[in-house]
C-alpha cells in the first residue's frame, strides 16, 4: 500500500473510529484493514455511542454500519460531519439500493462499501478516502 | 405474496454472501413453501422484519457447528454463545439489506433480533407463507426463510 505523505514527505497518520452495530464487523475491519497510518482511536455499535466517541477522540476516518439501533448511521453522518467538516468517512453497509448510497454521501459521505465484502475491496475503499 | 422472481433476489443474496463472507461458495437448493404450521429452525436464529412497501420476515437459521465453521473461515477467533448470535444477526441483516438492490429504499429492514436454543419460538407473520431456501455449505444445512406480504 502506498503511504499517504504529507507536504514534508513525511508518513501522515490518521485516527480511525469504526462504526457498527455488530463486533464480528468491527473486528473484521479492524482486522483486515492493511493501513500502517492508520490508528484505531475507538469503535461503537450504534450512533449516539459514535458521537459521543467522536467528540472524546476527534478520529479523521469513520467507517460507518447505517442500519443500527438508537441512531441510524445516515443520522450519526449529519451529526459528525457537523462537529469536523474535514472527517473522511466510508459508509459500510448491507444496504444495496442506489438511492441510500447517493443520500449516505449527500449527507457528507465520501465512500460507499456494500457489505459483504473482501479484504481487498475493504483496503481499496479506505485507500480512496485517505490518499 | 412473494413472487419467484423475488425469491431469485434472495438466493442470489444467499449466493453472495457465502462466495464472499465465507470465501467458499453454498450450495443452494430450490426453494419451496411450507404448507403447514411454522418452518422448522435449527439452534441460532437471526431475524429481520420488513416493513414499509413489503410487510413480513426474513430469517436465516444454522446449526452451531456451521457458525463456527464460517467464523473460522472469517478469521474470527471468539466462538461464544454472543458472537454466534452476533453472526446469525449480521448474515441476516447483510442478505435482507442486499435484496434492497432490486426491492429498493422502501423495503426497510430492522436491526437483528435473535433467537437461540432447540426449539426456538419465530413470531408468525400474518398473511404470509413462508418460503424456505436450502443452503447446503461444507458438510452443514441451514435455511434462509422469506415471509413476505
Amino acid at each position: 500500500m502506498n503511504a499517504s505523505l504529507n507536504t514534508n514527505g513525511a508518513r501522515r497518520s490518521f485516527k480511525l473510529m469504526i462504526v457498527d452495530d455488530s463486533n464480528i464487523m468491527r473486528r473484521r475491519i479492524e482486522r483486515s484493514q492493511q493501513f500502517e497510518e492508520l490508528e484505531l482511536v475507538g469503535t461503537a455499535s450504534n450512533g449516539v455511542e459514535a458521537i459521543e466517541m467522536f467528540r472524546k477522540m476527534d478520529p479523521d476516518v469513520v467507517t460507518m454500519d447505517l442500519t443500527m439501533p438508537q441512531m441510524d448511521g445516515i443520522e450519526c453522518i449529519e451529526n459528525i460531519v457537523k462537529l469536523k467538516p474535514a472527517v473522511r468517512i466510508l459508509v459500510i453497509s448491507a444496504l444495496a439500493d442506489k438511492a441510500t448510497a447517493v443520500e449516505a454521501m449527500e449527507k457528507g459521505a465520501n465512500g460507499f462499501l456494500n457489505k459483504p465484502f473482501t479484504d481487498r475491496q475493504l483496503n481499496e475503499a479506505i485507500a480512496e478516502l485517505i490518499r | 405474496m412473494i413472487q419467484e422472481q423475488e425469491l431469485k433476489t434472495f438466493v442470489e443474496g444467499t449466493t453472495n454472501y457465502f462466495e464472499v463472507a465465507a470465501q467458499q461458495p453454498a450450495s443452494i437448493g430450490s426453494p419451496y413453501l411450507v404448507t403447514e404450521g411454522q418452518p422448522s429452525c435449527h439452534e441460532y436464529t437471526g431475524m429481520i422484519t420488513i416493513t414499509g412497501k413489503r410487510e413480513g420476515v426474513v430469517y436465516f437459521t444454522a446449526p452451531k457447528a456451521m457458525l463456527t465453521v464460517l467464523l473460522m473461515k472469517m478469521q474470527e477467533s471468539d466462538f461464544s454463545h454472543e458472537t454466534m448470535r452476533d453472526l446469525v444477526g449480521e448474515v441476516a441483516n447483510t442478505i435482507s439489506g442486499n435484496a434492497r438492490k432490486d426491492f429498493g429504499r422502501d423495503f426497510v429492514i430492522s436491526v437483528p433480533s435473535v433467537v437461540a436454543g432447540e426449539r426456538p419460538e419465530i413470531p408468525a407473520a400474518n398473511g404470509t407463507r413462508s418460503f424456505v431456501i436450502p443452503i447446503n455449505w461444507r458438510s452443514h444445512s441451514a435455511k434462509l426463510i422469506v415471509a413476505l406480504k
